[in-house]
Order: structure tokens, then C-alpha cells, then sequence
């Protein structure tokens, strides 16, 4: 299924879990925010969140900023 | 650290801190170099951004919080390049997830990319909704006094007026400005923006600024982290002259040597 990592279309397996997608995309153990079709969803849910087609993913990490 | 630190904090919503020097991660050469000005400012409280993460692209790459560790610094997420309220709070609860529930944030939305000037009615409607979320709000602003007040009563924990405009370098343009924005404040006033020397970081802090947040001109120094240093003393340097209160100004000399005894007998 298609589904949006950060804008850009992303082909993942059914039923993928965010925590899977996580790793999928090497980022495990990093430090960094999830928004799911615009709702946060925290660190503690990553494993039991399944994704849909079509679902809209924003992952976030720290930069330089003033 | 000078002695007067340890008797005179500053406190931000209950927070107390020794530092009055707020220091940005913008615009370093790379993490080593942000890393060592940083460190070389004595700053506690550190600002970030919040980007997307480059997928599939170097992963290895090197991250802010492992060279700027919160559990060292207290880091300052910035709503930094957003344009309406929706994006801001948007922002700092990403920040809150990033940061494991931490809700102290800098708040600033922007009106246009050529002046980077605060979009004051986005400003506002973010702050409201941030401040009902639980967020602590240091809230970045115009050198407006009334638009100050109504933030501080919004709920805003500090309030942080522009010297000038972001990444200017020229200095606070109107500092009548921000003593009215003083006289009036209960919470803590920052200059935020503008800050181009450590003269001009002294001379806030002089007219009573509770602290100064300065990116730009520390990063773009020739040398970042001397600056960073030279930064450090002008903030001890003008806060210690405002407790101390200077001198009267008077139109005409007054002789520091006595009159009395000259060798010419006059």
C-alpha cells in the first residue's frame, strides 16, 4: 500500500506498524516525533498503530535554530 | 561565572536559571562548532528547531541533541518558519513529543520571509491555544508595549521583543520601546532579535532586560566561540551595571580630581 513519509509517496507492506516503518526507514533509537494524519502519536504507541493506504505521515527530528 | 549570578536568577516560569545569555544552533559551520559555542556562552537555556527528518538520506548524520544533550541544557524548541497559528501549535507538540513531554517553547510566527517580522494577530491566536495546552510560552513579539501586555495576560511566561529585525545585526533600534514594554511587565522581558555585538547584548541587559537570546551574531562571528565568550561577559557586564545604577547624566564636566592644592596655587 502507498502511504506519505514527509511528503513523499512511500510503497509499504499491509498492516505495517509505525514502529515497523520506524525501522524500516533506519531511524530506530533516534531521537525524533511522529505525527499520524496530523495527530501526534507518542513513542509508547509506536508498535501497536497500524498504517492505512493513503495515511499521512510527519517524522520530525532536532536542528540548529535561533 | 560571576558571583552576582548565584544571588540574582533568572527565574522563567518557576525555573530558575544562573545564565542570562539565551543562545540559538543556527547557521554553525557544523555540530563541533555549535557544539564548543555553545558551551563557551555558559547559556543554560539553548534554542532548536524542528525539521523533517531526511528519509533514507545518511543516517548516520550527526544530531543537534547528541552534541546539545537536554539533559545538560534546557532546550527552547522554536515554531521558527511558520506562518499562521495552525503550524506553530502544530510545531511545539512535536517538540513536546520530541522532547518527552517537555512544554517550555519559543513561540514566533512569521509575517514575511524578507523582514521575518512576527505576524501579530497569528502570534496571539497561537499563544492562546498553547498556553491552554499546557505549553510554557516564551513568545517572540514586536517592540509593541501594548501587544506585550496582552501576551504576558494571554499567559505567555516571558515575553521577547525584537531589538531588530532576525539575523540583522543592527542592534535595538528602539530601546524607549522596550522600557515601556518593561515598566509594565510581570514576566520576564528578553530581547530577542537584532543583537548584533556584545555592546549592544550590555546595553539591554543595562536598561534592565531580564535576558537576551542570541543566535546569529554569535554564529556568524569570524570566530564563534571567542564571541561566544566575549557574549557571556557583556550579559554579566550589563546586568551587574543595571543593579548597580549608574551615574546621574549632567550637561556640563565635574572634576573627578580635587581643586583644592593645585601647584600653580590658583
Amino acid at each position: 500500500m502507498q502511504i506519505q513519509v514527509n511528503g513523499e509517496s512511500l510503497e509499504v507492506g499491509e498492516q505495517i506498524t509505525l514502529a515497523e516503518l520506524v525501522e524500516q526507514l533506519e531511524l530506530t533509537g533516534k531521537r525524533i516525533a511522529i505525527e499520524l494524519n496530523l495527530e501526534i502519536i507518542p513513542r509508547s504507541e509506536h508498535a501497536g498503530t497500524r498504517l492505512n493506504g493513503g495515511d499521512q505521515v510527519e517524522i520530525v527530528h532536532a536542528i540548529g535554530g535561533g | 561565572m560571576s558571583e552576582l549570578e548565584n544571588t540574582d536568577p533568572l527565574v522563567i516560569a518557576g525555573q530558575t536559571f544562573t545564565s542570562r545569555l539565551l543562545v540559538g544552533t543556527g547557521k554553525y559551520k557544523d555540530m563541533a562548532e555549535t557544539g564548543a559555542a555553545i558551551a563557551a556562552s555558559g547559556a543554560e537555556i539553548v534554542t532548536m528547531a524542528v525539521r523533517r527528518t531526511n528519509i533514507g538520506q545518511n543516517p548516520d548524520e550527526p544530531n543537534l541533541l547528541d552534541v546539545v544533550s537536554p539533559d545538560r541544557y534546557t532546550l527552547l524548541p522554536n515554531t521558527a518558519g511558520c506562518y499562521d497559528a495552525a503550524d506553530a501549535v502544530r510545531t511545539c507538540r512535536l517538540a513536546r513529543e520530541l522532547l518527552d513531554g517537555h512544554d517550555l517553547v519559543k513561540l514566533e510566527v512569521l509575517g514575511d520571509q524578507k523582514t521575518l517580522y512576527p505576524n501579530i494577530i497569528e502570534t496571539v491566536k497561537a499563544a492562546e491555544v498553547l498556553v491552554r495546552d499546557g505549553f510554557k510560552v516564551m513568545v517572540y513579539t514586536n517592540d509593541d508595549p501594548i501587544v506585550a501586555k496582552q501576551l504576558e495576560e494571554i499567559g505567555c511566561v516571558a515575553v521577547m521583543p525584537l531589538g531588530s529585525l532576525i539575523g540583522s545585526g543592527l542592534g535595538i533600534q528602539n530601546p524607549h520601546n522596550i522600557r515601556l514594554i518593561m515598566e509594565e511587565a510581570k514576566v520576564p522581558i528578553l530581547v530577542d532579535a537584532g543583537i548584533g555585538t556584545p555592546s549592544e547584548a550590555a546595553m539591554a541587559m543595562e536598561m534592565g532586560c531580564a535576558g537576551v537570546l542570541v543566535n546569529s551574531a554569535i554564529a556568524g562571528a569570524q570566530d564563534p566561540v571567542l564571541m561566544a565568550r566575549a557574549m557571556q561577559k557583556a550579559v554579566q557586564a550589563g546586568r551587574e551595571a543595571h543593579l548597580a545604577v549608574r551615574m546621574p547624566r549632567k550637561a556640563y564636566a565635574s572634576a573627578s580630581s580635587p581643586l583644592d592644592g593645585l601647584i600653580n596655587g590658583r
